[in-house]
C-alpha cells in the first residue's frame, strides 16, 4: 500500500496544479458550471413562485360595473367587488352636513368627505364593506342594522365604528374604509377596479 | 458501502460538529453520495441513469404538488380545471406540460436503467436486493403514470381507466366484482376519478420510499461497474464527490437540454390529440393506445388471440402482461453465470442484441400500432421470443457459456496494467496518473 500522501495527491482530480497566483485551470469550468445551475435553478423558482398568484380568471372578475341610480337618500346597497363586499350608499342631506361638521384634523385617518367621494355626486360614497381592523363585514349597509354611534357603520367583530363618511372615528379600526378606484361613466353608473 | 479506505467524515464548523452529534445528516449525505463513498472508477455515461431518475422523480413530485393546487378531481370540473391549468393559471401550461413530459422522461431514464441492469447483470449477487426493490419501484411507476394520465379526464384518460380495470375483470369468478370494486361504480365516474387521484398523490411518496431503500441496498455492496467484477483495492475506486457528482452534473445537463427541447417545442408529441376531448361514456375513440410508455406490455395484452383450452385469451393475454414484468423478480436466479458483464459473456451478448433488443423494439412497436395485422402476428412471435428468452434461453446460457476472460482488477482494465504495479507508480509521484 503506497502511503497515505500520495494516495491523497491521487484522489485530487487531475489538471489541477496551482498556478503561482492560486488560480487553477479546472476553476473557471467549477465556477462556470455552478453559476450556470444556480441562475437556472434560481430561474426555474419563478414560474414555481408565480403560479400562486391570482389566476387569469380572477383577475378577470377585477372590476364592477354598479348602477346608482336606484338608491335612495339614506339607503346602501352591497355589491361584491372582487370576492369583497363592497358598500355604495347614497347620502342624506343631513349625514352630509354631520360629515363635514366634524373637522379632519380631529380624526385618526384625516380626510373629508370631498377627498372620498366623486366631485358632483358627494351623496354618493362607495367603500369596500370590510373594516379595517381584521376584516370582518360591518354593520349598517341593510336596513334596520347597527349603524353605530356615529350613524356610519359599525363593526360587530371588535366594536370600531365608522361616521357618515365612513371615517373610523371610535375603536381599534386604524383607518377609514377604504375606497376603491372607480369612476362615474354616466351620471347613475360607476365602475369600480 | 464501508471500504476500508473510504474517506471519514469530519465536521470542521461549530454547526457541523453540533449537527454530527444531535443528527449526523450531513455526516449521511457525506457517505453516500460525498467523497465518503468510493465508486468505481471505470463507470460509464450509462451509470448516470439512476440518479436521472431520482431527478425526475423530483421533478414530478414537485410539478405535481403544485398542480394539484389547481386541480379538481371531480368528474364535473376536472376537465375544465386542467384547460383552467392550461389557459388562467400563470406559468401552469409549463407546469402542466413539465409534468407530463417529465413522466415521459422518467420511464425513458428508467428503461435505460433497467437497460444498463440487463446488459451488466446488475440484478446478480450480491446485488439481487437493488434489483428486486427496482422492479418494484418500476410497477409502482407504472400504476402511478397510469392514474396520473386518467385525471385530465379526457377521451383517452376515460377510455384507459376502463379498459385497465377491465383487465382486472378477467379473473375468473372473481374478477367482475373486483372490476366494480376498483372502479366504485360499473364505469369509471367521480368516485374512481377522486380514488385514482388520492393514489396518484400517495403513490410518488411510496416510490421515493422505495427508492431510498433502493440506494440503502446499493451501498452495503457498493455499485457495479462496466467491467462486472468487484473492487479491490483503492485504486478502483474513485470519491462519489467530486467525479461522479460531476459526471452526474454533465449527464442532467443533456438530459435537460433534450427534456426542454420537448417540453417547449413539441409538447403534445407523446400525447394523444384524443385526449384533448371530454371523456364521453358513450363514444370509444377509434384508435385507443396507451401512452407509449406502456406499448411493448400492451403488445403483450394484445398478443392473446386464441382460448388455450378452458383459459380464455383475454386472461391469457392479462397473465402474460402481468408475467413478463413479474418474471424479472426472478431474473437474479434464472441467469446463473458468475459473469456479469455482457461484454465478457460472447453467447449471451448474441442473444441480447440480435433477440432480446429487437424483440422490445417489435413489441414497442406493435404495442403503439393498431390492433390488425401484421402487428398481431409480430407481437405474438416477439412475445414467444420475450418468454423464451428469459425463461429458457438466459438459463441455458448460463450453463453453457464460455465466457470471454475477465481483467484482472478494474484498474488493470481502465490502464492496461495491473492494479499493484500502479500502487507503485503513485508512490513516486501523482503526476503520471494524468493520462
Amino acid at each position: 500500500m503506497a502511503d497515505s500522501a500520495a494516495t491523497a495527491d491521487n484522489l485530487v482530480p487531475r489538471d489541477t496544479v496551482s498556478h503561482p497566483e492560486g488560480v487553477r485551470r479546472r476553476d473557471f469550468i467549477n465556477v462556470a458550471a455552478v453559476s450556470a445551475a444556480g441562475v437556472g435553478g434560481a430561474a426555474v423558482l419563478l414560474p414555481l413562485i408565480s403560479q400562486m398568484n391570482p389566476s387569469r380568471d380572477v383577475l378577470a372578475e377585477s372590476s364592477t360595473e354598479l348602477d346608482v341610480a336606484a338608491i335612495q337618500p339614506g339607503q346602501a346597497i352591497k355589491a361584491v367587488f372582487r370576492k369583497q363586499p363592497l358598500f355604495v350608499r347614497r347620502l342624506t342631506p343631513a349625514e352630509i352636513q354631520q360629515a363635514n361638521a366634524t373637522p379632519a384634523s380631529t380624526l385618526r385617518d384625516p380626510q373629508t368627505l370631498a377627498e372620498r367621494t366623486k366631485e358632483g355626486h358627494n351623496d354618493v360614497l362607495v367603500t369596500m364593506g370590510v373594516c379595517t381592523h381584521l376584516g370582518c363585514v360591518p354593520l349598517g349597509a341593510a336596513e334596520g342594522e347597527n349603524k353605530g354611534e356615529f350613524g356610519g357603520y359599525f363593526c360587530p367583530c371588535h366594536g370600531s365604528h365608522y361616521d357618515t363618511a365612513g371615517r373610523i372615528r371610535k375603536g381599534p379600526a386604524p383607518t377609514n374604509l377604504e375606497v376603491p378606484d372607480y369612476e362615474f361613466t354616466t351620471d347613475t353608473t360607476i365602475v369600480v377596479g | 458501502m464501508s471500504f476500508p479506505w473510504a474517506r471519514q467524515y469530519e465536521p470542521k464548523t461549530a454547526l457541523t460538529k453540533f449537527l454530527d452529534e444531535k443528527l449526523p445528516l450531513p455526516r449521511l449525505v457525506y457517505n453516500a453520495v460525498g467523497a465518503g463513498y468510493p465508486v468505481p472508477r471505470n463507470l460509464s455515461y450509462f451509470w448516470n441513469f439512476g440518479v436521472l431518475a431520482g431527478f425526475f422523480l423530483v421533478l414530478q413530485i414537485v410539478t405535481g404538488v403544485i398542480l394539484a393546487m389547481h386541480y379538481a378531481a371531480n368528474a364535473q370540473v376536472a376537465f375544465a380545471s386542467v384547460e383552467h391549468i392550461m389557459r388562467d393559471v400563470n406559468w401552469g401550461w409549463m407546469l402542466r406540460y413539465a409534468h407530463a413530459n417529465g413522466a415521459s422522461f422518467f420511464f425513458i431514464v428508467v428503461y435505460i436503467h433497467i437497460f444498463r441492469g440487463l446488459f451488466y447483470s446488475s440484478y446478480k449477487a450480491p446485488r439481487e436486493m437493488i434489483w428486486l426493490l427496482g422492479v418494484t419501484i418500476f410497477l409502482l411507476m407504472m400504476a402511478t403514470a397510469f392514474m396520473g394520465y386518467v385525471l385530465p379526464w379526457g377521451q383517452m384518460s376515460f377510455w384507459g381507466a376502463k379498459v385497465i380495470t377491465g383487465l382486472f375483470g378477467a379473473i375468473p369468478l372473481v374478477g367482475e366484482p373486483i372490476q366494480v370494486w376498483l372502479l366504485g361504480g360499473f364505469a369509471p365516474d367521480n368516485a374512481a376519478l377522486n380514488r385514482f387521484f388520492s393514489l396518484h398523490y400517495l403513490l410518488p411518496f411510496v416510490i421515493a420510499g422505495c427508492v431510498i431503500l433502493h440506494i440503502w441496498a446499493l451501498h452495503i455492496p457498493g455499485s457495479s461497474n462496466p467491467t462486472g467484477i468487484e473492487v479491490k483495492s483503492e485504486s478502483d475506486t474513485v470519491p462519489f464527490h467530486p467525479y461522479y457528482t460531476a459526471k452526474d452534473g454533465f449527464g442532467l445537463g443533456i438530459a435537460l437540454l433534450l427534456y426542454c427541447a420537448l417540453l417547449f417545442f413539441a409538447p403534445n408529441a407523446l400525447g394523444h390529440p384524443d385526449n384533448y376531448i371530454e371523456a364521453n361514456p358513450l363514444s370509444t375513440p377509434a384508435h385507443i393506445v396507451p401512452e407509449w410508455y406502456f406499448w411493448p406490455f400492451y403488445a403483450i395484452l394484445r398478443a392473446f388471440t386464441a382460448d388455450f383450452f378452458f383459459i380464455p385469451a383475454k386472461l391469457l393475454g392479462v397473465i402474460a402482461m402481468f408475467g413478463s414484468i413479474l418474471l424479472w423478480f426472478f431474473l437474479p436466479w434464472l441467469d446463473r453465470s458468475p459473469v456479469r458483464s455482457g461484454h465478457y459473456r460472447p453467447t449471451f451478448r448474441k442473444f441480447f442484441w440480435f433477440g432480446l433488443i429487437p424483440t422490445m423494439i417489435v413489441l414497442f412497436w406493435a404495442g403503439g400500432a393498431p390492433a390488425e395485422e401484421p402487428y398481431v402476428m409480430l407481437s405474438q412471435i416477439a412475445t414467444a421470443y420475450y418468454f423464451l428468452h428469459f425463461l429458457v434461453i438466459l438459463p441455458i446460457i448460463s450453463s453453457i457459456e464460455r465466457p470471454e476472460p475477465l481483467p484482472t482488477s478494474i484498474t488493470a482494465a481502465v490502464l492496461g496494467s495491473d492494479g499493484a504495479e500502479k500502487e507503485v507508480v503513485k508512490g513516486e509521484a501523482a503526476a503520471p496518473l494524468a493520462v
